[in-house]
C-alpha cells in the first residue's frame, strides 16, 4: 500500500518540476493520514471548500486550489487515498506518532517540506505537550503548530511554505539506518544510480526503492525522469543486491520487514524525545464514548436511536417550514399567471410556464428544501465528531458474513446524503469484487431525494390517527423501520452477490477509529447548507424544469382526444396495479428517473391534470387528492416499497458508469433493485388481496 | 511460552507485545504500516456488538482488526 503512495509521491515530486518550470507558480502538495485535519488545513488556505472530502470519509478526488502570498501563487495539491505525499505534511498532534512515520518517509524523498501539526487545541485538551523546536530539530525541516480550523498558524505556515519554495530556508537530511546488510546494498546501488540516472528524486531513496523492488519504480517514474533513461545496469546491480541479500537472511520478508521497522524506530525514537504526556489517560474519554458507542448492549441501540431522532427532528422541523414555504410559492403562482395574463401572454404559454414549470419546480423546493436544510447538518455533525467510523465498527460483523467490505457502511452512509456521492465514495474499498459489491448495494438505502416522498406517504396515511406532535414520532419510528428494510436488502443482495456473480472471499479489513472531535457548529452548518443542501436541490431544480414542462405537455396535448399523459398511464395501469400501485405513481417513478425528487410532484401534477384543481397547501388537502385517486394503505405501502426498492436515478447510473467502466455492471445494478422492487410490491400487493378477501368471506 | 499466543485470543483489557507476524503480502505490508512490528505494545480495547472486529489500542490510535486478521499477529501477553 505505501509503496505505491512512495511512488506517486516521487512522480509528483518530478512533475512538480516541470510545472514550476512553466507556470512559475510554486506547487505545494498535501500529504497527511486520514483524519488529521488534512482538508481543513488545505481548505483554510485556498478559502476552497472541498465538494469531495465533505461527503463522509476521506477525500476521494485531487482537489485543487491555490493562494497568494508575498505577491507569489502558491498552488495546492491535496492527494488523495490515505497514505500520501510531500512538501507539506500535516500531522495530528494527538496522534503524533503515527503521522511522524509517514514523515520520516516523504523526508526520504526530499528535504523541500514543511512539517504542520495541526488540531493543537485538541492535543491541549488532552494535556499532549509537543516541543515543536525539539521535533524540527529532529526531522531536519520546518515545524509550524496550526489550529487550521480556527486559522491560528496558517501565516506561519505560508511563510515557511515561501522559504522552502525560495531555497530561503536549509534544511538538513534524517539518515534512517537500515543495518549492515541493507546499507551495504544501498550504497553499492547508489554509487551507480548518482552518475547514471539525473533526477531530483533522492538518489539514496530511489536505490532504496530499487532494492525493494515491490511494483516497479523506475516504470512508473520512466516519463518523469530527466532525460528519461533507465538504466539497464542500474536495474540489474538491483536485481543483484536483492537477491544476495535474501539469501544471506534466508527470509523474503526480511527487506520489507527491516526497512518498515527501522522508519516506525526512528518515529517511536524522535516521538519520546518531543511528547510529554501528562498523563497515561489522556484518551480517557474517547475510550468511554466508545464503550457506549459500541458496546454488545449499547452499540447498535444507540445507532437505532440516533437514526430515529435524525428522522424525528428532520420530519418534525420540516413540517411547518415546507407549508409556510408552499403557501409562499404559490401565492407567488397566481400573481405570477396574473401577471402574465394582464401583460397579453397568451394563455397556453402562460399554462406551460406558470401551471408546468413553475409548479413543479415549487413542489420540488417546498418539498426537498426544509428536511434536507435539517438533515445535511445533522449528518455533518455525526460525522464531524467521528461517529461514522463507529457505525462501520458495530456494523462489520454483517458486512463480513455477507462477504462483503466493512468500509461498505461508510459508504452506505453515505447514500443517505445521495446515492450517487455513495458510490463514487466506493473508491474508499481497494478490493475491486468488494467495491462492485458496495456500488450496486449503494442505491438500497433510500438518499435524501426518496426520504421526503417515504415521509410524506407516511405522514398521510399511517400516522395521521396519532395525535400531534407524537406523530412525528411515530413517522420517524417507521420511516427508520422502512430503512432498516432497506439495510436488511443491502446485507441480502451483497451475500447473494459475493456467493455467485462476485465470488470470492472478503480481503484483510483494518478501520482506524480516529479521536473524537469536538463538532465546528459554525462550519458544519456552512458546509452542509452550502456544499450540499445547495448542491442536491441545485440538481433536483434543473431536472425538475424540465420534467415539469414534459409533464405539462403531456397533460395537455391530446391524440384522438386521449391526453398523452392518459394514455401513458394508462397503459402501464394494469401491470402498475398488479404490483399495488397505479399507473401515474409508476409513470412517476419513469419520469422521475432523472431525480427521485420529482416523483411526488409528478404524481400531484398528474392527478390535479386529470380531476379538479384543488389548492394543496398541506398533507391533509393532498391526502384527500390521493384518495379520490383511489389510494388505499395498499397503495400507500407498495409506493413506500418500490420508491425504497428500485432503479437508481439517472445521476447514480450515470456515476455507475463511470466508476465501474462497464455496461454489465451498470444494467445489473439498474435492474437488480428494479426486479426486487417488483417482486416485493407483487408479493404485498397480493398477500393483502388475498387477506381482505378472506376476510370479507367470514 | 504459555504467554505467547495470537492477537484474537487476547482478552479485552488485556496487554502484549508484538513477537512476529505470519501474515503476508499486502496484508502484512498493511499492518507493517500501522506501525505493528516486533516490540510493538497493543492493548485490547473493545470488541464490536456481534463479538468480532476487535478494537486495539497501539502507537497512540485505535484500530479495528477483524479476528483472521489478528490471528495473524502473534503476541506475548503481559499481565
Amino acid at each position: 500500500m505505501w509503496l505505491t503512495d512512495l511512488q506517486e509521491i516521487a512522480t509528483q515530486i518530478t512533475q512538480k518540476n516541470g510545472i514550476e518550470k512553466k507556470s512559475k507558480s510554486h506547487i505545494v502538495a498535501v500529504a497527511g493520514n486520514p483524519n488529521v485535519g488534512k482538508s481543513t488545513v488545505f481548505n483554510a488556505l485556498t478559502g476552497l471548500r472541498q465538494h469531495t472530502g465533505n461527503w463522509p470519509g476521506k477525500t476521494v478526488e485531487n482537489a485543487k486550489g491555490e493562494y497568494f502570498y508575498k505577491g507569489e501563487c502558491f498552488k495546492l495539491v491535496d492527494i488523495p487515498g490515505t497514505y500520501s505525499l510531500m512538501a507539506s505534511s500535516v500531522e495530528d498532534a494527538t496522534a503524533l506518532e503515527r503521522n511522524l512515520n509517514l514523515a520520516l518517509q516523504i523526508l526520504e524523498i526530499t528535504t523541500n517540506v514543511v512539517i504542520c501539526v495541526n488540531l493543537l487545541d485538541e492535543a491541549k485538551k488532552k494535556r499532549i505537550h509537543i516541543d515543536l523546536d525539539e521535533l524540527s530539530l529532529q526531522l531536519g525541516v520546518p515545524v509550524v503548530g496550526t489550529n487550521a480550523r480556527k486559522g491560528e498558524g496558517l501565516t506561519e505556515l505560508m511563510e515557511e511554505a515561501r522559504k522552502i519554495c525560495k531555497k530561503e530556508r536549509k534544511t538538513f537530511k534524517v539518515k534512517i539506518n537500515y543495518g549492515d546488510f541493507i546499507e551495504e546494498s544501498i550504497q553499492r546501488i547508489e554509487k551507480l544510480v548518482s552518475s547514471k540516472i539525473k533526477t531530483i528524486v533522492d538518489a539514496r531513496w530511489l536505490s532504496l526503492r530499487m532494492l525493494d523492488q515491490e511494483g516497479n519504480i523506475l516504470d512508473k517514474l520512466k516519463n518523469h525522469l530527466e532525460e528519461g533513461v533507465i538504466n539497464k545496469d542500474v536495474v540489474l546491480i538491483a536485481s543483484e543486491e536483492r537477491k544476495k541479500l535474501l539469501q544471506k537472511t534466508n527470509d523474503t520478508n526480511f527487506l520489507r520487514d527491516k526497512i518498515t521497522s527501522e522508519i516506525v524506530h526512528k518515529a517511536e525514537t524522535i516521538y519520546k524525545i518531543c511528547v510529554k504526556l501528562e498523563s497515561e489517560k489522556y484518551n480517557k474519554k474517547d475510550r468511554l464514548i466508545d464503550k457506549i458507542l459500541t458496546s454488545k448492549i449499547t452499540g447498535i441501540p444507540v445507532m437505532l436511536f440516533a437514526l430515529t431522532v435524525i428522522f424525528w427532528l428532520t420530519i418534525s422541523g420540516a413540517n411547518y417550514p415546507s407549508e409556510i414555504i408552499a403557501s409562499g410559492l404559490f401565492w407567488i403562482q397566481d400573481k405570477l399567471a396574473e401577471f402574465f395574463g394582464n401583460i397579453g401572454i397568451p394563455s397556453w404559454i402562460n399554462n406551460l410556464f406558470v401551471m408546468g414549470i413553475y409548479r413543479t419546480l415549487a413542489w420540488v423546493v417546498s418539498v426537498m428544501l426544509p428536511p434536507m436544510a435539517i438533515f445535511f447538518p445533522i449528518f455533518t455533525f455525526l460525522e464531524d465528531v467521528g461517529y461514522l467510523p463507529r457505525a462501520a465498527f458495530n456494523l462489520d460483523k454483517f458486512f463480513k458474513d455477507a462477504g462483503a467490505h466493512g468500509k461498505q457502511a461508510l459508504t452506505m452512509c453515505m447514500g443517505f446524503g445521495c446515492n450517487a456521492c455513495g458510490v463514487t465514495g466506493c473508491r474508499i474499498i481497494d478490493s475491486p469484487r468488494e467495491r462492485l459489491i458496495a456500488i450496486i448495494t449503494n442505491n438500497f438505502v433510500p438518499c435524501n431525494g426518496r426520504i421526503p416522498t417515504l415521509t410524506a406517504v407516511i405522514m398521510m396515511f399511517f400516522v395521521a390517527w396519532i395525535p400531534f406532535p407524537f406523530s412525528f414520532l411515530g413517522s420517524s419510528l417507521i420511516l427508520t423501520a422502512v430503512i432498516l428494510l432497506g439495510i436488511f436488502f443491502t446485507f441480502l443482495i451483497s451475500s447473494i452477490l459475493s456467493k455467485t456473480l462476485l465470488r470470492g472471499v472478503p480481503s484483510s479489513f483494518i478501520l482506524e477509529l480516529p479521536p473524537y472531535r469536538s463538532p465546528q457548529v459554525g462550519k458544519i452548518l456552512m458546509r452542509s447548507l452550502l456544499d450540499r443542501t445547495i448542491f442536491v436541490l441545485g440538481r433536483a431544480v434543473t431536472i425538475a424544469i424540465p420534467a415539469g414542462l414534459v409533464i405539462w405537455l403531456m397533460a395537455n396535448i391530446q391524440i384522438n382526444g386521449v391526453k398523452i399523459l392518459s394514455y401513458c398511464s394508462s397503459f402501464l395501469d394494469p401491470f402498475a396495479r398488479l404490483i399495488g400501485l397505479d399507473g401515474v405513481i409508476l409513470l412517476a417513478f419513469i419520469l422521475g428517473f432523472p431525480a427521485n425528487e420529482i416523483v411526488v410532484p409528478i404524481i400531484i401534477m398528474s392527478y390535479l391534470s386529470t380531476g379538479n384543481i384543488m389548492n394543496l397547501e398541506n398533507l391533509s388537502e393532498l391526502r384527500n387528492l390521493l384518495i379520490t385517486n383511489g389510494w388505499t394503505y395498499k397503495t400507500a405501502i407498495c409506493t413506500m416499497l418500490f420508491s425504497l426498492l428500485h432503479f437508481p436515478c439517472g445521476t447514480t447510473l450515470w456515476t455507475i458508469k463511470k466508476e465501474t467502466a462497464s455496461i454489465k455492471w451498470t444494467v445489473l445494478s439498474f435492474l437488480i433493485p428494479t426486479v426486487i422492487g417488483i417482486l416485493v410490491c407483487f408479493t404485498v400487493c397480493q398477500s393483502i388481496n388475498l387477506v381482505s378477501l378472506l376476510i370479507n368471506k367470514i | 511460552m504459555k504467554n505467547i499466543v495470537s492477537l484474537n485470543e487476547l482478552e479485552i483489557n488485556k496487554k502484549c507485545i508484538v513477537c512476529s507476524l505470519i501474515a503476508s503480502g499486502s496484508e502484512r505490508r498493511r499492518l507493517l504500516d500501522l506501525g505493528i512490528i516486533q516490540g510493538t505494545k497493543i492493548e485490547v480495547l473493545c470488541k464490536s456488538p456481534s463479538g468480532d472486529p476487535t478494537a486495539y489500542f497501539l502507537r497512540g490510535i485505535v484500530i479495528a482488526l477483524r479476528s483472521e486478521c489478528a490471528r495473524k499477529i502473534i503476541v506475548k501477553s503481559l499481565n
